[in-house]
């Protein structure tokens, strides 16, 4: 199989993914949706490593995507252990409730 | 191919922007699996079919279920929805927005815009357990120390009893 598309237009639609899970970062309040917003960010980043390394025909972009994912398994295990953990202490998930330190 | 490619690209974009837009949890969450699974269209049409499948199997498939498990635990029945004020969308939207121009020019302006080339399982295989088996080994420690670390913050016990409170875990006694 030749992949015909260009690697320029992969690079693109990572940075628009990236830019909305930025901006769903920043705007939104709910704990594991901000958690999600992340995941979209690791996901864009790991496709802008998959799309440069199709362009030079490298394996290496796609061994950075899998460390990447092992490394977005594993902030998403903590993150949402947190979620439980603040949601007990703290009733909801929203993240302006844990605003002040020992609060 | 290349149809392919916009096609995927348009539903991963439009999903994404109803993931951080809906309300409701779940709807978002689901929305988040319909894009990973457009992403994953976009690493086939790129000449990664390894990619594709693990974005499938490992992202769609184990993160979102750890998504949809964390849900379920927190029983969010009793939370009113989220409701995000159009006001409070304003300043994400314009810091987005010049990150994505700014993203955008330095792709434009930069002269390795070619097409790609497919790169087979195979030569992924090779790389990754070859140059890169330091990295592979890294990856399995941080993955037992996100699976000890996420076992400790999520624990039930409430911190006044103390690690040694009696009858604070009664499971502890059947497990050993």
């Amino acid at each position: 199989m030749i992949a015909v598309v260009t690697a320029g237009h992969g690079l693109v639609l990572a940075a628009i993914l990236f830019a909305i899970g930025f901006a769903g970062l920043l705007a939104r309040r709910n704990l594991i949706v901000v958690l999600a917003s992340i995941e979209i960010m690791l996901n864009a980043g790991g496709l802008a490593f998959v799309a440069a390394g199709a362009r030079w025909g490298q394996a290496d972009g796609q061994v950075m995507f899998f460390f990447i994912l092992a490394m977005a398994a594993a902030e998403v295990s903590l993150g949402l252990a947190l979620a439980i953990s603040f949601r007990r202490y703290l009733g909801r998930l929203d993240v302006d409730r844990a605003e002040r330190m020992k609060g | 191919m290349t149809f392919l490619f916009y096609v995927a690209a348009t539903v991963a974009v439009i999903a994404t922007l109803l993931v951080v837009t809906r309300s409701n949890l779940v709807h978002a969450l689901l929305y988040l699996i319909v894009s990973l699974t457009a992403v994953a269209v976009v690493f086939y049409t790129l000449g990664a079919p390894f990619v594709a499948a693990l974005e499938v199997i490992i992202y769609a498939g184990a993160i979102m279920m750890l998504f949809v498990f964390a849900v379920i635990l927190l029983d969010l029945r009793s939370d009113e929805a989220e409701r995000v004020p159009a006001r409070a969308w304003a300043g994400p939207a314009i810091l987005g927005t010049v990150l994505l121009v700014e993203l955008t020019i330095a792709v434009a302006s930069s002269h390795h815009g070619g097409p790609g080339a497919a790169v087979p399982p195979q030569r992924v295989g090779e790389t990754l357990f070859g140059p890169y088996v330091i990295g592979v080994e890294l990856a399995s420690m941080l993955l037992l120390a996100a699976l000890v670390g996420a076992r400790h913050v999520a624990d039930q016990r409430d911190e006044r009893e103390g690690p040694d409170a009696p009858g604070s875990r009664p499971s502890d006694g059947a497990a050993q």
